[in-house]
């Protein structure tokens, strides 16, 4: 057995250890105004998509061509009911009651063909303008934030510390992936491999991806930054980018609830909320 | 090794049914709080003041908004919006394909003065090839010719009160019940840009009704519902809030943000 796979008990077995001081408020503060910019953000992201609810590769949308990967709409049936189609890169499927067509019955037809469903829309009706009015004002939210915590993070050590893999994590990650993989997750004082990639490329690159395609789509930026957009290969590619982030992040913050629930939700949110975090006992000290 | 197992099942039938659960949660929760006449709604506006001041930062008066080559126009231009006005005015001058068409510009301006077509494709033009981005999100790449305002505002000669030129259009927007008048306004730092024109030519061809014949609008770092289509008339104002809606465009009036460069 080695040392990890000692400390790696699950639940109550692990030994407690003291509780030391794992992050700092800038960190803290910081996360929970992310947390909020990025639902509202995703919301009334949402509600901007469904105004033209397909995603293009190039300058221009193909009215005429077609350089679509992704399109939602609804279609009538051959029985005259309505369904919801989904077409990603060619493939069809059809998402009748989630994604082209969803909302219960007795609502008129107009309020029930959407691509995303009211249920994850802010608003919950079709309202593009007080879309990009939420979207807007988190924007400038998240970018603000984003300035600080950066600055704040490389004074006081945490993007070094917790954040950049180094050459031992790189080292320590085959190790980290097989913990991982088993369920156990030991409480040490020092961010694992994987929390610390999986961070580093949330903040580090898909953070600064969302903000830069979403500001590859202004054409006021298009004229002042005309790289920007050519980084990306134009300014539908930029949008579907802009999509593609969206959905990873979505996917990151799945895998980051689990995972607080898996390593000790208690322990973990007073870490996020008071800064005091349980370690084991053998690892302390260290 | 049993007692793993057991853990991960323990957790896949807890993720499932929290996955399951989640669609359940309306969003209508907001709907107060984002709807027109809210503070809240109102303060979360206030960034795009922001928006605006931060792009003419960056943007200046001069920076141009990017030309493509004839062999990107791929495709016909996406006509949106109002494709076929009906106001008498509008289907009298289209029955002589708009000969007897004048373009007024007036308010505040030392020259007030009115043009036929084809006295406005006699003045200088500027031939284009820029790609529309839609508010709803497509963009669409298409050639425009036109009238630099730029030229036609020399000729008006404005006076020094005149902060915004506000484009009268012929088209009644339909939204709901009832129609508006679209209009639209810029300022003068737009109205004075090189590739701020009144196109009568699209494609190499004349404008077709259905993209805003006779005349339309072409601001080229701005979204596409500030470039009005079937323009009437032209006026030179200090302040656009005793028109219509007071929010200096049809659209401004319905939500959106009078600086479309986002």
């Amino acid at each position: 057995m080695t040392a990890a796979d000692e400390s790696g008990t699950p639940g109550a077995l692990h030994p407690r250890g003291e509780l030391v001081r794992r992050q700092s408020a800038w960190t803290r503060v910081t996360h929970w105004i992310w947390a909020a910019c990025l639902f509202f953000l995703l919301l009334s992201g949402l509600q901007i998509f469904n105004a033209h609810p397909s995603l293009y590769i190039g300058q221009e949308s193909g009215f005429e061509y077609n350089n679509s990967v992704l399109s939602i709409r609804a279609e009538r049936r051959p029985d005259g009911g309505i369904a919801g189609i989904t077409t990603i890169w060619g493939r069809t499927f059809d998402t009748t009651g989630v994604l082209g067509f969803s909302g219960s019955e007795d609502e008129p037809l107009g309020r029930r063909v959407r691509a995303f469903p009211a249920s994850v829309t802010i608003p919950s009706y079709q309202d593009l303008a007080t879309g990009r009015v939420v979207h807007f004002f988190f924007g400038w939210v998240l970018v603000g934030t984003m300035l600080v915590w950066f600055i704040a993070s490389l004074i006081n050590g945490h993007l070094r510390r917790d954040i950049v893999p180094l050459g031992a994590d790189i080292r320590g990650l085959p190790g980290d992936v097989a913990s991982h993989a088993r369920f156990r997750f030991p409480r040490k004082r020092a961010y694992s491999p994987l929390q610390k990639l999986a961070y580093a490329v949330v903040l580090l690159v898909l953070f600064p991806l969302i903000v830069l395609t979403g500001l590859a789509m202004s054409p006021g930026i298009n004229a002042a930054w005309p790289w920007l957009i050519d980084i990306f290969g134009g300014r539908q590619t930029a949008r579907t980018i802009h999509f593609a982030v969206m959905v990873l992040l979505v996917g990151f913050f799945v895998l980051h609830v689990v995972m607080v629930l898996l390593a000790g939700p208690i322990n973990t949110m007073r870490s996020m909320i008071t800064g005091k975090y349980r370690i084991d006992a053998r690892e302390g000290g260290k | 090794m049993t007692k793993f197992v057991l853990d991960r099942r323990k957790f896949l039938t807890v993720s499932a049914a929290g996955l399951a659960s989640a669609p359940l949660a309306g969003c209508d929760v907001f709907d107060a709080a984002v709807a027109p006449a809210s503070p809240v709604r109102g303060f979360m506006a206030g960034a795009n003041e922001l928006t605006f001041r931060a792009q003419r930062m960056v943007l200046g008066r001069a920076a141009l908004a990017r030309e493509f080559a004839e062999s990107e126009i791929r495709q016909g231009m996406r006509p949106n919006g109002s494709t076929d006005p009906n106001s008498m005015e509008y289907m009298f001058l289209r029955q002589s394909d708009f000969a007897l068409y004048k373009l007024e510009v007036g308010g505040l301006c030392e020259a007030p003065q009115s043009w036929s077509l084809d006295e406005l494709r006699n003045m200088p033009s500027r031939t284009q090839i820029t790609r529309h981005d839609c508010v709803e999100g497509w963009s669409c790449i298409a050639k425009w010719t036109g009238v630099p305002l730029a030229h036609v505002l020399a000729e008006v000669r404005p006076q020094a009160t005149a902060r915004y030129a506000v484009f009268h259009c012929f088209d009644i927007y339909a939204s709901g019940a009832s129609g508006r008048p679209y209009y639209e306004s810029i300022d003068m730092i737009d109205a004075y840009h090189p590739q701020t024109i009144l196109a009568y030519g699209m494609n190499d061809a004349t404008l077709p009704v259905e993209n805003g014949a006779p005349l339309r609008l072409r601001v080229e770092r701005q979204l596409g519902y500030k470039m009005a289509k079937y323009i009437s008339r032209i006026e030179l104002v200090e302040s656009f809030s005793h028109l219509h809606g007071g929010k200096g465009g049809y659209w401004e009036d319905h939500g959106y943000d009078w600086y479309a460069g986002i």
